[in-house]
């Protein structure tokens, strides 16, 4: 399996210089060139604390001020409200696990069956899935709120948990999953020596689908703890708002963007800028965790012959 | 049911099996709605109960008195409603292409011209802003944006723009969603794009390779039409994102003092309806304009793509 390898980089290496340089080249290029509209803004994000408000529009935008003026951001930061940051942060881990659980509970199963489990209506579920998916989901935010309301839930953490742990991309992804790489034969033999549907499900496509509950996890939690829309109608009280919603509410007290309502509040750019910064770890360590599962098993090469 | 089935499933595993499992099927049948139901109930509660809803609404008054058509006429007569979904047509136009074109040029150099350490890195680095999706990305980019601060302010002055008011002109709206649209979620489609990439197997490439296929050949005749199915499956889900564009024009709205029209997307005129006219109908029927539009795009991609008889396996 090497040789062929070798014998046709030997052969790559053998071409002209220009035809070889100039795709590899453009390449660089491209890579680079997005490389620094992906990483710029977040370089730059993460140094804006380290200035005062003055600072970020006199000084150099890549510079670092100093780490006193982070803690200053960060004390004027918790001061803001009594420490009402550490309510949103709790609130949307609330929201985004609780509807992680449920979402993997039900979308594993689903996918798995509408990939390979024959029965009456599969097509009609599946279609259903893949029209609710695309369909523009704040379309229905206005609908699911009176929804809630018809039935008490609004201004509850169900309000958000339960319409959030509707996921459809999530059982496509599994449905794709099991559709593309584990072999009917395969669960038709396993059902000749007696499996139960249970045990297949269970014994077979379970552990094959690591990579899979990985990626939808992954897009669940993301999803569920940037959504804005939903809590932003549905959830009347600061002290029930995700932090999404708690950022508007600091843009909106940041003078800079609304002179008016944040006068005399401690609340600038640079104490914004770290707000922004704290939304976006949980997700960030979520990536570095899951960066396996994303990567190597996206559609579990592994389980490939 | 078998009719349906026996034509499905050739079709979706590419695998011909006549009527071998008589029995197993039925059990099947029972344990496939065990497995369904979880989701099922949930698909009910929120998504074909709220779509009904609408449906229900855009046809009705605030009394529940059916009115046919008349709350389409009146949405549609709104002097706001064209404007509003050409912005959001140019917006489209331009987003899809870029993020169809760019991530599976960007996902095929990084399978074929970067060591996979070394993509792991710029996958990762390319994902960052990922993790700022929604608030957090519009917040970045109303500094990126403004000339007072951006780490980027000489090319902006450089293209004419000297203050964040000009910035924020009415042609440049669908630029800077792109933008936006783009920076956050661009990372995660490579991502995808390079994980379906990477099931390819190296034989099928190998044998590219040694047949004389260059990089761009085995990319457009063999990797891409490999991964067709999730390529169409991105556009689908860019075009849905794409229409239901609400946080970012919202929030450079209210960022902007008021600059910025409030009814710039259609998603912001149904909002505008509902919680400043208290006019719930006529938001639905702005819904289901959308909805309409999505259903129709997603047919166009559905049927000719063959993202449902694609075979794989």
């Amino acid at each position: 399996m090497t040789t062929p390898t070798v014998n046709a980089r030997a052969g790559r290496r053998a071409r002209p210089l220009v035809s070889r340089l100039a795709p590899a080249a453009a390449a660089v290029a491209i890579l680079a060139a997005l490389l620094i509209f992906f990483v710029l803004p977040a370089v730059w994000l993460l140094l804006a604390p380290s200035k005062t408000a003055g600072q970020l529009v006199a000084d150099f935008p890549l510079s670092f001020g100093s780490f006193g003026q982070i803690g200053a951001a960060w004390k004027h930061l918790i001061s803001y409200q009594d420490g009402v940051l550490f309510l949103w942060l709790r609130n949307s881990a609330v929201y985004s696990l609780g509807s992680l659980v449920l979402t993997l509970a039900v979308s594993v199963p689903a996918g798995y069956a509408l990939a390979l489990t024959p029965f009456r209506g599969r097509k009609l579920l599946l279609t259903t899935t893949l029209i609710v998916m695309i369909m523009p989901s704040a379309a229905l935010v206005l609908p699911i709120f009176l929804e809630l309301n018809l039935f008490g839930l609004i201004g509850t953490a169900w309000s958000i948990i339960l319409p959030f742990s509707f996921f459809p991309f999530g059982v496509y992804l599994v449905y794709i999953y099991f559709a593309t790489t584990l072999p009917r034969d395969v669960l038709a033999a396993a059902r000749v020596d007696g499996c139960t549907e249970w045990q297949l499900f269970r014994l077979v496509a379970l552990p094959l689908a690591k990579p899979v509950i990985g990626l939808v996890a992954f897009f669940s939690f993301v999803g569920n703890w940037n959504n804005f829309f939903l809590p932003y109608l549905v959830l009347p009280n600061s002290d029930q708002f995700p932090i999404q919603v708690g950022l508007n509410q600091l843009l909106s007290s940041t003078p800079s963007f609304n002179p008016v309502a944040g006068a005399g509040l401690n609340i600038t750019s640079p104490e914004l800028a770290l707000a922004i910064i704290i939304s976006t770890l949980p997700v960030l360590v979520l990536f570095l965790f899951s960066q396996r599962a994303l990567v190597s098993g996206m559609l579990a090469g592994s389980t490939k012959e | 049911m078998t009719a349906v089935d026996a034509g499905r499933q050739p079709a979706l595993t590419g695998a011909s099996q006549p009527r071998r499992r008589g029995n197993p099927r039925r059990r099947g049948g029972w344990s496939g709605y065990l497995f369904v139901s979880g989701y099922t109930l949930l698909l009910l509660a929120f998504g074909v109960f709220p779509t009904l809803y609408a449906v229900y609404l855009a046809f009705t008054n605030n009394r529940g008195q059916f009115t046919g058509l008349n709350q389409f006429i009146k949405v549609v007569q709104d002097y706001r409603f064209a404007p509003a979904f050409q912005n959001i047509a140019i917006y489209l136009v331009m987003w899809l292409l870029l993020v169809v074109v760019l991530t599976v040029v960007v996902a095929v150099l990084l399978r074929g011209m970067v060591r996979p350490g070394l993509s792991a890195v710029f996958r990762f680095l390319y994902y960052i802003p990922g993790a700022l999706a929604g608030v957090a990305s519009v917040l970045v980019w109303l500094f990126m944006l403004d000339p007072a601060v951006s780490p980027v302010s000489g090319l902006l002055r450089a293209i004419g723009f000297d203050t964040f008011a000009e910035v924020l002109a009415p042609a440049d709206l669908p630029v800077i969603f792109v933008l936006i649209a783009f920076w956050t979620g661009a990372g995660g489609w490579i991502i995808v794009m390079y994980g379906a990439l990477n099931n390819i197997s190296d034989e099928v490439l190998e044998a590219a390779r040694v047949d004389g296929a260059g990089l761009w050949q085995t990319a457009w005749h063999i990797q891409i039409p490999m991964i067709r199915k999730w390529i169409v499956y991105m556009a689908i889900l860019a075009f849905a994102a794409g229409t239901q564009l609400f946080v970012e024009p919202q929030l450079l709205q209210t960022a902007s003092l008021g600059r910025v029209n409030p009814t710039w997307s259609p998603n912001q005129l149904a909002y505008v309806y509902a919680f400043q006219r208290g006019d719930f109908n006529g938001a639905a029927a702005i819904s289901i304009f959308l909805l309409a539009l999505g259903l129709i795009c997603a047919g166009i991609l559905v049927t000719r793509s063959g993202l449902f008889t694609a075979d794989e396996t």
